[in-house]
């Protein structure tokens, strides 16, 4: 008996799953993307990568790529930046840290689903004597130059849809940069100090750098949440033009206009957008193994 | 050691079984229809799951089987609205060769896809033998024949092109009645506006699709709306672009626009807003009681008119059922087309559902209030279909059709908008 064979044994149905639901799916999408498939029932034949430059001439693609990139860059800038600061304030010794911690990682419980439904309603678009939610809010304080548009803004919607997303993962942030601080050895900053570092010092010269692999996993985690988000904009909006999203875009072409293949061009699209993300990162992450 | 091994094996062969019985079960369960006993099964493909629709099914399967003992009825009903899942998942049944024997599509140009695959039978057989091309309104049979064929029987017909009005509202503003004309329309939209009220409600996306569909038909007339349709079908010409500023002009009047249609319907019966341009089902939805409905009351609460422009023109839509080729108990299916096409069946089956039938020899009296009243225009009225409901545009189009408008919803660029409408004309393949 070859001592590896119970171990592949035991690791050998999750190896068939993955490479069939995971890479043969995979392959398969590719396989559509390259056809001209461009109804259910026919066969389609390979027609190369035209599809992937065709999309290119679709407006709403342009547009859908758009509001991707404005949602990216507000959703993970700003559940970077809260989180850190939610971190900070902790790490700076908040009485009652435990419960805050857990305030602060319950929306993390929450599917993306419910916050949408719960969103959808704070982020109503009524303004004036009409107005619900956090519109309605600010009336009641006084506020009524605040009320605006939200997700339905033609600018900025796509910032106010960030939000929601926000709220959810920035406590998994805080919790991610709160270990990043505590493994930060508590001598390093005593040296600091000794060598005539302020607090503020400290934190620029000292802490920051630690964090940088804590930082540069909440990137990659955010990122790819991000670009595949589906469930946060559907329960807040539905399928409507004005917050699409490439993943949106996917779920249309597949099942209303019923057209494979440029589901599958946009799929494909996803999937690299995120291995942007993820790859540079599992080449980083093998390098460092090994250097230790 | 050893003891660990067979633990391993244990649990890898598990995963294994497991895995090879997920597989298995797919296959029987597709299979089941081939057994001896039941051969005489007859499979229906449905999306009428909701209330009111599966208790129509229900009142059709108990005709259905009252007259073929020797068939039993299989209800392969598939929940979710307007039949987006229903429809993802007869597409891979089709494209895998294993159709069920009869399944529910809406009748016209979203049947095309499967028509030009080759997966559907010609009815014509049927039409002949029943007579069917009689009892259906000439213009229904013409707008649903493909090729000189015809691919399925409507059971149903729903109305898109209805006005829904709060007769309070209106009174406050000073408008007489519901308008005639868009320019009517626009007028009383500006009188509304003057109160407070919201002048138009509006939902999603689609339901802006759905009130696109009656201004271009209130400002175009039946004639040159249902050429659009057609070969020979001009979208760059000025009476478009003309349907298209009214369109823009209307839309400036709408209110927040709402979730869906419901809530947008909602505003027109709650008294505040005026006007609500939507399909009849609204009207159910109105009168029912409380938790499926809004228990409103008809004439006092709401009221309703042809959409603006477009009286004598009945807009409609339709469920139809159909023969896909290969159907493993073809006679049962035809069996099961029959009940749907008759007027028994027909009758039992609409007033629970809240639509009207497709023949002219309808049973007047089952039908009351608004359902009389849309029996009526239906037997008089001149026809042309729905675009966001699957009459006219294939899937395809329709979907252009919809980010187009999308776009526009952004934009506001009447021009644009006219050149996505030729493009996803030329681009449809219908």
């Amino acid at each position: 008996m070859p001592r590896w064979l119970p171990g592949l044994l035991l690791v050998s149905p999750s190896i068939v799953a993955i490479a069939v639901f995971v890479y043969g799916m995979l392959g398969w999408n590719f396989k559509v993307a390259l056809s001209d498939q461009h109804d259910e029932v026919s066969e389609g034949s390979f027609v190369g990568l035209e599809n992937f430059i065709n999309i290119w001439q679709e407006t709403r693609w342009i547009l859908s790529v758009q509001h991707a990139i404005v949602f990216t860059v507000v959703f993970v800038g700003g559940a970077l930046v809260l989180g850190w600061f939610l971190a900070f304030l902790m790490e700076k010794g908040i009485k009652g840290e435990g419960g805050f911690r857990a305030i602060y990682l319950f929306p993390m419980a929450i599917s993306f689903i419910a916050t949408g439904v719960v969103w959808r309603w704070l982020m109503n678009s009524a303004t004036g004597e009409r107005a619900v939610g956090l519109n309605a809010l600010f009336r009641f304080l006084g506020l009524d130059f605040l009320q605006w548009q939200w997700f339905r803004d033609p600018d900025w919607g796509m910032a106010a849809m960030a939000i929601p997303a926000i709220w959810q993962m920035s406590g998994y942030v805080m919790a991610l940069f709160l270990a990043g601080f505590r493994g930060v050895p508590e001598e390093l900053r005593e040296a600091a100090r000794v060598d005539g570092c302020n607090e503020w010092q400290v934190y620029r010269w000292v802490i920051l750098p630690h964090l940088r692999p804590v930082t540069l996993a909440a990137l990659i985690i955010l990122g790819h949440i991000s670009l595949k988000v589906f469930d946060l904009i559907v329960s807040v909006s539905g399928k409507q033009i004005i917050t699409d999203v490439p993943a949106i875009f996917m779920w249309t072409a597949v099942y209303d206009a019923h057209d494979p293949a440029k589901g599958a061009t946009i799929a494909g699209y996803i999937v690299l957008s995120v291995a942007i993300f993820v790859v540079p990162y599992l080449i980083w992450n093998a390098r460092r193994e090994k250097r230790k | 050691m050893r003891r660990r091994w067979i633990t391993a094996a244990a649990i890898g062969l598990a995963g294994m079984l497991a895995l090879a019985a997920c597989g298995g079960g797919g296959d029987s369960s597709g299979d089941g229809g081939q057994g001896g006993a039941a051969r005489k099964r007859v499979e229906v493909f449905s999306w009428w799951t909701g209330p009111g629709e599966a208790d129509g099914l229900k009142a059709m399967r108990q005709i259905f089987e009252r007259q073929n003992p020797n068939y039993t009825f299989f209800d392969a009903a598939v929940a979710g609205g307007s039949g987006d899942q229903a429809r993802a998942l007869l597409a891979s049944k089709l494209q895998a060769n294993q159709p069920p024997d009869t399944f529910q599509g809406h009748a016209g140009a979203e049947l095309q896809g499967y028509i030009k695959a080759g997966k559907l039978e010609p009815l014509d057989f049927l039409y002949d033998e029943l007579k069917l091309r009689e009892v259906f309104p000439e213009q229904l049979v013409e707008q649903i024949t493909v090729d000189d064929h015809i691919y399925s029987v409507p059971v149903n017909i729903h109305r898109s092109n209805v006005l829904w009005y709060n007769p309070g509202v209106l009174k406050e503003a000073g408008v007489s009645g519901p308008p005639k004309t868009i320019e009517e329309f626009i007028g009383a939209l500006e009188k509304v506006k003057q109160t407070g009220k919201i002048p138009l409600s509006i939902g999603s996306q689609w339901t802006q699709v759905h009130l696109l569909e009656s201004v271009l038909l209130g400002t175009l007339g039946t004639e040159r709306y249902n050429a659009l349709w057609t070969a020979s079908a001009d979208w760059s010409s000025s009476d478009i672009t003309k349907a298209l500023e009214n369109f823009k002009t209307i839309m400036s009047y709408a209110g927040t626009p709402q979730e869906d249609w419901q809530p947008a319907a909602k505003q027109v019966a709650d008294g505040e807003a005026a006007f609500n341009v939507m399909g009849d089902w609204v009207y159910g939805y109105f009168v029912n009681p409380p938790d499926g409905g809004l228990g409103k009351t008809a004439k006092q609460d709401f009221d309703w008119a042809p959409a603006p422009g477009t009286d004598g023109t009945f807009m409609w839509l339709s469920d139809s059922f159909t023969l896909p080729k290969g159907a493993p108990n073809r006679d049962g299916a035809i069996a099961w087309l029959k009940v749907a096409a008759s007027k028994e069946g027909q009758d039992a089956f609409n007033p629970l559902k809240g639509s009207i039938p497709a023949r002219k020899d309808a049973d007047k009296s089952l039908y009351k209030d608004y359902l009389a009243y849309s029996l009526e225009q239906w037997a008089s009225n001149r026809l042309a279909g729905s675009i966001q409901h699957g009459v006219v545009a294939n899937d395809a189009w329709r979907s252009a059709i919809n980010d187009a408008v999308g776009l526009f919803l952004q934009d506001q660029d009447v021009a644009k908008l006219q050149q996505a409408l030729v493009d996803a004309a030329k681009n449809s393949g219908q």
